[in-house]
């Protein structure tokens, strides 16, 4: 390597430093979501996640205030062997340990007055007993939230430890294939969306179709107008669209049925679906347009043969922003579904709203409901980019 | 498009000009021979209801915590910010060998919906009444020795903090619009400013900004659509407490949760008045690409 080259490569560093820098803070909020998808409740719920790998609660205040007898791993002393997992049975909550302290053992007091531990890391250090001792031994990480989840088992209890102890909450039968099924679990949640979805981005898709060709190419009376209208209605926000709408199913039956959701994503996607179109389509150039009509080619055969080959990567986009965009909605799904036929959104902000504090449990459900579209979008990345460019870019 | 479009929006109009309830025209209860400012009562209620106008002073404090304050707020804040990271990286990492890789990363939010972003900032943001924090952020706090914040309940500090998320969704929406503009420029022009002795900073003021201009406006424009259009990331993770209200949770909160259809109608009416300037420059923007073919 030449003294040049070594420079210029220094001279890059603060813009490494930069760039490195803003990917770690865009990555740490997901990162951290899924390290605490997979940590138990009682981690998740008392200590940071970027802690899982460091000393779980306990250790520390057992080193401090017991190790010295007890021996690290517990079993220094075979009388008090802390190891055994019949002796900490004994034990379930931190006082029963309190009332072991005034007890002479070998003509000394167990724990004398000034040594004691307070309330809190009492606690931690019978947690860290049972750890010890096998008692309960929950793990760093496990998969078993994932499990809850999907069966819809929501509590501080695990879907196995509550099937086993037979503590199970009445909609569960504990027979994982049918607790699948459970309507309050993602499983079903997850495949509602899905059949929302697909629907609702085809329809759009070809609805689209000639329309899109009409505005890009042909000229007709008054075609600036219609489009400002339709840049115009781009922006209405789509809540106010929400009640009219509502009214007008109530009337013919569709509240609550999957045909009124794929209608209404289909009216507004045809909006986005047209100006997306008309942006890509305007970018051909003229040329090949004209002499198509030179040769004596119809406006179908040149919307056929031309325009709608050279446009399936703007259609691609289209239709990944448009399924993302299904997938991803709330209010729509709410409003017209409901707890009827709840889908990933709609189970996850029930979630948010009813356990308020079960973080282990939203954040797999959230992370189950962000891991398709991201499957989708990273296969696809290339498609969503051209369609994101389409027109906004000369060149 | 007619009965899903159309249909609502003069719904939507008709709905303002009537009661609160909507059960009645608003001009039912006036006197014949008067002028009647009843039927713009719910536009009132729309513009003024947040407002203390007690004094000048209170009027202007409560302004700034209304949602139309908020929504300058947001306009102001997270199209810049959006757009500024947007620029930075995108002009950073072409210099780089690791640059789609970087852009995907920060592109990635984009595929995650509002409510799995609210629920990943909400542990972000997570503050305990004394004791171990669990939000990354407070922990941070904690280790510089300061005193943890209950981010998501403070004001004015909470607006920031979930402006802050929906730039963390948006930057990789500008990074790809700007870095495809940017590949755009024509690298003859600026290795001629180079050869003539311009130094980086004057050939990305004055070459490189001139030239992406047009990207940059759309996608200002873009942003500005989507902050005025914003309501679940503020749904999800506040409802509107605290004082996060934007308007278009507003509107949600009038029709849906105390329900008054009127008064919902009038400020959807009301933004939208809002959204005519960036109807015109997209017209604009219309005419001119038709003039250029």
């Amino acid at each position: 390597m030449t003294m040049q080259s070594l420079r210029n490569q220094f001279s890059k560093l603060p813009i490494h430093i930069v760039i490195i820098g803003i990917c770690v803070i865009w990555l740490i909020p997901t990162l951290g979501f899924m390290v605490i998808s997979l940590r138990t409740v009682q981690d998740a719920n008392e200590t940071g996640w970027w802690t899982t790998l460091s000393d779980q609660p306990g250790a520390a205040e057992y080193e401090q205030s017991c190790a010295e007898c007890h021996g690290a791993s517990g079993a220094a002393l075979p009388d008090a062997d802390l190891s055994n997992p019949d002796l900490v049975s004994n034990f379930s909550r931190s006082i029963q340990l309190v009332a072991t302290f005034n007890k002479e053992f070998n003509g000394q007091i167990h724990l004398p007055e000034a040594a004691r531990p307070d309330a809190e890391s009492l606690a931690n250090i019978l947690d860290h007993m049972r750890r010890i001792s096998g008692v309960d031994e929950l793990p760093r990480a496990w998969t078993n939230n994932y499990e809850d989840a999907l069966v819809g088992c929501r509590g501080t209890d695990t879907y196995e430890s509550d099937c086993a102890a037979g503590t199970q909450s009445v909609d569960l039968t504990c027979d994982l294939a049918s607790d699948l099924g459970n309507p309050r679990g993602m499983a079903i949640a997850f495949l509602n969306p899905i059949y929302v979805a697909i629907p609702a981005t085809l329809l759009p898709f070809i609805f689209a179709a000639v329309a899109r060709y009409a505005f890009a190419w042909l000229h007709f009376r008054g075609r600036i107008a219609l489009f400002a209208v339709l840049i115009g209605f781009q922006i209405i926000p789509l809540q106010m669209t929400l009640i009219p709408i509502s009214r007008l199913y109530a009337q013919i039956g569709l509240n609550g049925t999957f045909l009124g959701v794929w209608l209404f994503h289909t009216g507004f996607g045809l909006l986005y679906a047209i100006y997306l179109m008309r942006n890509f389509i305007g970018s051909l150039p003229r040329e090949i347009f004209e002499s198509a009509y030179l040769e004596g080619a119809s406006h179908w055969t040149a919307f056929y043969r031309l325009a709608l080959p050279l446009s399936v990567p703007a259609l691609a986009s289209l239709a990944i922003f448009q399924f993302l965009w299904v997938w991803n909605d709330l209010l729509v799904a709410s409003v017209y579904l409901g707890g009827t036929r709840p889908g990933l959104t709609y189970q996850i902000n029930d979630l948010v709203q009813s356990l308020g504090g079960g973080w282990q449990l939203l954040t797999e459900a959230a992370f189950i409901s962000i891991l398709l579209p991201q499957i989708v979008f990273f296969a696809l990345q290339r498609y969503c980019v051209r369609g994101l460019t389409a027109g906004s870019v000369k060149g | 498009m007619l009965v899903y479009i159309v249909y609502p929006c003069l719904n939507t109009v008709v709905d303002s000009l009537r009661t609160r309830d909507g059960d009645a025209w608003a001009t039912e209860g006036c006197l014949a021979d008067r002028p009647c400012w009843d039927v713009f009562e719910n536009y009132r209620y729309a513009l003024t209801s947040e407002l203390d106008t007690s004094t000048f002073g209170t009027t202007w404090r409560s302004f700034w915590v209304s949602s139309f304050g908020n929504n300058i707020k947001w306009l102001v804040f997270m199209v810049s910010g959006a757009v500024g990271f947007g620029l930075l990286i995108a002009v950073l990492a072409d210099r780089v060998r690791y640059e789609s890789l970087a852009k995907s990363i920060v592109f990635l939010p984009m595929a995650i919906s509002f409510v799995g972003a609210g629920v990943i900032w909400k542990f972000v943001y997570n503050f305990n009444t004394g004791g171990t924090q669990i939000g990354v952020l407070n922990a941070i706090i904690n280790v510089f020795g300061g005193k943890p914040v209950a981010l998501l309940q403070t004001q004015p500090l909470n607006t920031f903090m979930l402006i802050s998320v929906g730039i963390w969704m948006w930057a990789g929406f500008c990074i790809v619009i700007l870095s495809a503009g940017l590949k755009a420029v024509p690298t003859e022009i600026i290795e001629a400013a180079r050869a003539d002795g311009a130094n980086e900073w004057l050939v990305f003021w004055r070459i490189t900004i001139p030239i992406i201009l047009s990207t940059l406006t759309v996608v200002v424009t873009t942003m500005i659509i989507i902050v005025l259009k914003l309501f679940d990331l503020v749904f999800v993770m506040k409802g509107g407490n605290f004082k996060t209200d934007l308007i278009a949770n507003r509107m949600y909160t009038e029709m849906y949760i105390n329900l008054h259809p009127g008064r919902g109608a009038a400020v959807a009416i009301v933004l939208f008045v809002f959204t005519i300037p960036i109807i015109y420059l997209n017209i604009r923007r219309f005419q001119e690409q038709e003039a250029i073919r």
